[in-house]
């Protein structure tokens, strides 16, 4: 399997979501580098809306992700509740 | 009339693509020909433009929103920076190297990137393609500019930045990213794609930003550190657009395969060369260091680019042809690089130092199997000749690959003693070149990187006739100031009285 | 330790990079001028392109119109990516509060019926229209020279496809999807539209950049969107009911007031550096003057048929003005 990860930007706004992620992707590894948070997981990722909205107590667009995201790997699929990387071999 | 029924709520997916692809229709005045005239000669076969997956659905309302939040931090930090003396934070001024390199050689990039994706952006015939495509050429545009203004104040106080504009299309190392940029400028839509939106920005661009970035966080860099993510928000869009269209021209026909890997190859070691000077950065230029650049490579070239050709495999697609090569050279290139770029500072609108010994237990650590062999031999030799008043300085002229304009200083892939010698007689010239991959490159291509400028010939050539202080103004080089060793430097002196001022009272 | 970095006073080497300085002087430069001037390559361009090996990668000559320098073609609203960018998450932020003002008031539905089909008549098909100046202006960027210039392509190009987004929202709140589809019915077959159709698509093959901007932006955009939005939908169809319209259209209008003081400053720019300039300005803008009128016609007669001629002749004068202001007779 090969590796999917996301990193975002290590501030207030994203720990709430690296929380809800975390809670989705119980398998997950978070690496906590300066500045950078980078999650990495084996062949699939799922980021959830409702969860992050559950664990920031607002509604959330998926869309904002945009604004503290850094990097990501693998291929993506997105809607308007969640946001998947995976691999496909 | 019958009471409006209530509105039915599109989906995400649905309304993207009302708002965007919808658009465009099949035109009947002109011929679809004469609006897209490029989208034939690379061989390329497109039968459905609407098969294309849009990667983010961003629509112009959320972007301007989410871009508008990031440009207000960004700034904001910008500005702190400046007003509040920030420079002073960084752990010293010998860091200053490596983003003198990144606005000389890696600014002027993002322009031109810009500039490339506004063509895409214009010549490929499906709307979700265009707009993709014009996104990203605004977001080069951003990335320039922000890291314009971001080093601004560093120009301020420091030598070596004052000059980036000129050095861009004069300055010799600076062909090697002119070159590279170029090359995909005057390459078809398709290839640009795969030159910058695939090779560049998937592959590479990781390990151009994370660890680069990473790097300016431990240096106490914050202008550098809010650039480069800032940037890096942009780039998981591209990225997944680059993803996103070789998966789409290997999906509309098989006779799509050869054409697209021969890029792949072709652009993936052109990449792999260029971010070389990175490897320089990390490994020398950082006082203090996060990771190596062999160890930067590993989880963002080799884990993350060998996912990334795994997952192609299911069209056909293997690794890039250099990639066994790139994997050897990784324990070599950055000190081969460095060696070069140290016997030729007085020529560097940088500054370049031998690595103290603290630099080169940490880069033994780093590169068990070949520093202390290889490299360590050299940088003591060097440091002795300095030491006896004979600093070593190369003054004669490097002889340059035609392909990638890197001096050759690399070795053969299985042999680090062999330095790599590659000719090549076209029409009744000889070309010279770096490695087997970058000979390969022009043997395909030949009539192109014929074209190639090249700054040593140039140099001899009217009107600088071989005038080395001639040389150094059409370059904008101050001797003396930006170019040689950084201890003993303008900027080393300034930085540690300055530094003073802001610890002791006097 | 603690260092309070703000208590040390030093002195700058120098105020601004080299080729600022040699451009304003050795003073401290805006972040415009940083991040506008000569930030394009322009010299020891390695490769000629293989889509056209006669011109350069960056090639000043594909134009008719001759600049001793390009950077002359100053952007008097001075934007760059970031005021650009926040001028238009503002503006952005008014209109949506505007089209949420308008649905949950259901203001939407107190049109009247033959009104709302007039109004969806008039604009949905127009974001087709809006895409062609998205592509025109995205080719002037592309091939256009000087970055002070095409950036600002770039951003009008960006705003062309906010608009036709915009356009296209109005259609989805006024008629749903099928206003979309009979939108797109009426631009592809309707006789009404078809002379703005084959406009567009005749300036999709243009490839001088200078000329494609004259065409795109002074003549079919100074006439339409005065015409569309000013005329049609302020002056005639809001007072007959369709205020809620106006509304949603808000951002097209203070668009246009703003852009045109950009598009004024580059015509009047080209047109001052030579008597060969000006007379290539007049001959284009002669040419696609004459035509956007004829192409428009059609379109303002449906949505007004007594005024339509007053109304065109009133907006042909009014660009004929203008573009005096610049230098431009015609």
């Amino acid at each position: 399997m090969s590796t999917v990860f996301i990193a975002l930007q290590a501030n207030e706004d994203t720990r709430p979501i690296i929380d809800a992620i975390v809670l989705d992707n119980p398998e997950c590894t978070v690496n906590r580098q300066p500045a950078m948070v980078k999650i990495d997981a084996q062949g699939k990722l799922t980021v959830r809306r409702e969860t992050i909205e559950e664990q920031l107590g607002r509604p959330f667009d998926l869309q904002e992700l945009q604004v503290n995201l850094i990097t990501l790997s693998g291929n993506v699929d997105e809607d308007e509740d969640s946001l998947t990387l995976c691999w496909n071999s | 009339m019958d009471m409006k029924v209530a509105k039915k709520k599109l989906a995400l997916k649905e309304k993207y693509k009302l708002l965007t692809r919808d658009l465009g229709w099949e035109p009947s005045y002109q011929k679809k020909d004469d609006i897209y005239p490029y989208i034939k000669y690379e061989g390329i076969k497109i039968h459905d433009w609407d098969k294309w997956e849009d990667p983010f659905r961003l629509t112009m309302d959320s972007y301007w929103k989410y871009q508008a939040e990031k440009e207000r931090k960004f700034y904001a930090i910008i500005d702190a920076h400046a007003q509040n003396n920030g420079h002073l934070n960084i752990t010293d001024a010998r860091y200053l190297s490596a983003l003198k390199i990144f606005l000389q050689a890696i600014s002027p990039g993002e322009y031109a990137a810009g500039k490339g994706f506004a063509r895409t952006g214009r010549e490929f015939p499906g709307v979700g393609t265009q707009v993709a495509c014009q996104m990203q050429s605004i977001d080069e545009i951003r990335h320039a500019q922000t890291q314009i203004h971001a080093l601004s104040n560093y120009n301020k106080f420091y030598n070596g930045f004052h000059a980036f504009a000129d050095a861009r299309d004069r300055m010799w190392y600076c062909t090697l990213p002119r070159s590279f940029f170029d090359d995909a400028m005057s390459s078809g839509p398709f290839e640009f794609m795969i030159a910058i939106g695939f090779s560049f920005e998937y592959v590479l661009t990781n390990l151009l930003f994370v660890p680069f970035m990473s790097g300016a966080a431990y240096n106490g860099d914050m202008a550098t550190v809010t650039f480069g993510f800032s940037a890096q928000s942009d780039e998981a869009r591209h990225m997944t657009l680059g993803l996103e269209c070789i998966k789409f021209m290997l999906e509309q026909d098989p006779d799509n395969l050869p054409i697209v890997q021969n890029w792949i190859d072709k652009w993936f070691w052109r990449g792999f060369r260029l971010l070389g000077v990175v490897g320089t950065m990390m490994d020398y230029m950082l006082p203090k260091r996060v990771m190596s650049w062999r160890e930067a490579f590993e989880i963002y070239g080799i884990e993350n680019g060998g996912a990334l050709f795994n997952d192609l495999a299911r069209y056909g697609i293997r690794p890039p042809r250099g990639w066994d090569d790139a994997g050897k050279a990784l324990d070599h290139m950055s000190h081969q690089f460095m060696l070069a770029l140290y016997q030729y500072n007085f020529g560097t609108a940088f500054h370049t130092d031998i690595p103290t010994e603290e630099d080169m237990a940490w880069l033994d650590k780093k590169y068990p199997t070949t520093f202390n062999k290889y490299y360590r031999p050299r940088w003591e030799h060097i440091r002795k000749l300095k030491e006896a008043g004979t600093p070593y300085k190369n003054m004669g002229l490097a002889k340059l690959c035609q392909t990638c304009q890197i001096p050759t200083v690399f070795t053969e892939p299985d042999d680090p003693t062999q330095l790599t010698i590659r000719e090549v007689d076209y029409k009744g010239d000889k070309y010279h070149f770096c490695s087997e991959g970058c000979q390969h490159i022009f043997e395909n291509e030949p009539e192109k990187y014929i074209q190639a400028v090249l700054p040593m010939p140039q140099l001899f050539q009217a009107p600088l006739s071989g005038d080395l202080v001639a040389w150094m103004n059409w370059v904008g080089l101050q001797n003396g100031k930006d170019n040689g060793d950084y201890f003993g430097s303008e900027d080393q002196k300034n930085f540690d009285a300055w530094r003073d001022l802001a610890t002791r009272n006097v | 330790m603690q260092i309070d970095l703000r208590t040390v006073s030093i002195e700058p080497l120098r105020q601004t990079f080299d080729h600022l300085a040699r451009r304003f002087g050795n003073k401290p430069a805006s972040r415009y001028q940083e991040g506008s001037y000569d930030i394009q390559a322009t010299e020891n361009l390695h490769y000629r392109p293989t889509w056209d090996p006669d011109q350069l990668i960056y090639d000043a000559s594909i134009t008719r119109i001759v600049m001793q320098d390009w950077y002359a073609l100053k952007d008097p609203r001075q934007f760059y990516y970031n005021n650009y960018t926040l001028a238009r998450a503002r503006q952005q932020e008014t209109t949506e509060a505007n089209f949420t003002f308008v649905e949950t008031r259901g203001l939407a539905d107190a049109i009247p019926d033959d009104l709302r089909q007039t109004v969806l008549d008039l604009l949905v098909p127009l974001r087709h229209a809006a895409w062609g100046a998205n592509m025109n202006n995205t080719l002037v960027c592309g091939y256009g020279y000087a970055a002070i210039f095409t950036q600002a392509c770039m951003f009008h190009a960006m705003d062309n496809l906010g608009i036709a987004q915009y356009l296209s929202r109005i259609g989805l709140l006024l008629g749903d999807v099928e206003a979309l589809e009979a939108g797109k019915t009426d631009w592809l077959e309707s006789e009404v539209w078809q002379p703005l159709r084959r406009y567009v698509e005749d300036t999709l093959v243009i490839r001088d950049p200078f000329e494609l901007y004259v065409a795109q932006n002074v003549a079919l955009d100074g006439l339409l969107y005065p015409l569309v939005y000013e005329q049609l939908i302020d002056g005639d169809l809001s007072p007959r009911g369709a205020s809620a319209v106006a509304m949603l259209t808000q951002f097209m209008r203070d668009w246009y007031e703003e852009t045109r003081k950009w598009i004024d400053a580059v015509i009047k720019t080209a047109a001052a550096e030579s008597p060969a300039n000006r007379a290539v300005l007049e001959e284009w803008t002669t040419h696609w003057t004459q035509r956007a009128a004829d192409a428009l016609l059609p379109i303002v007669r449906q949505a007004n048929a007594e005024q339509a001629e007053t109304m065109l002749a009133e907006e042909v004068t009014a660009l004929k003005a203008r573009l005096k202001k610049t230098g431009i007779e015609i």
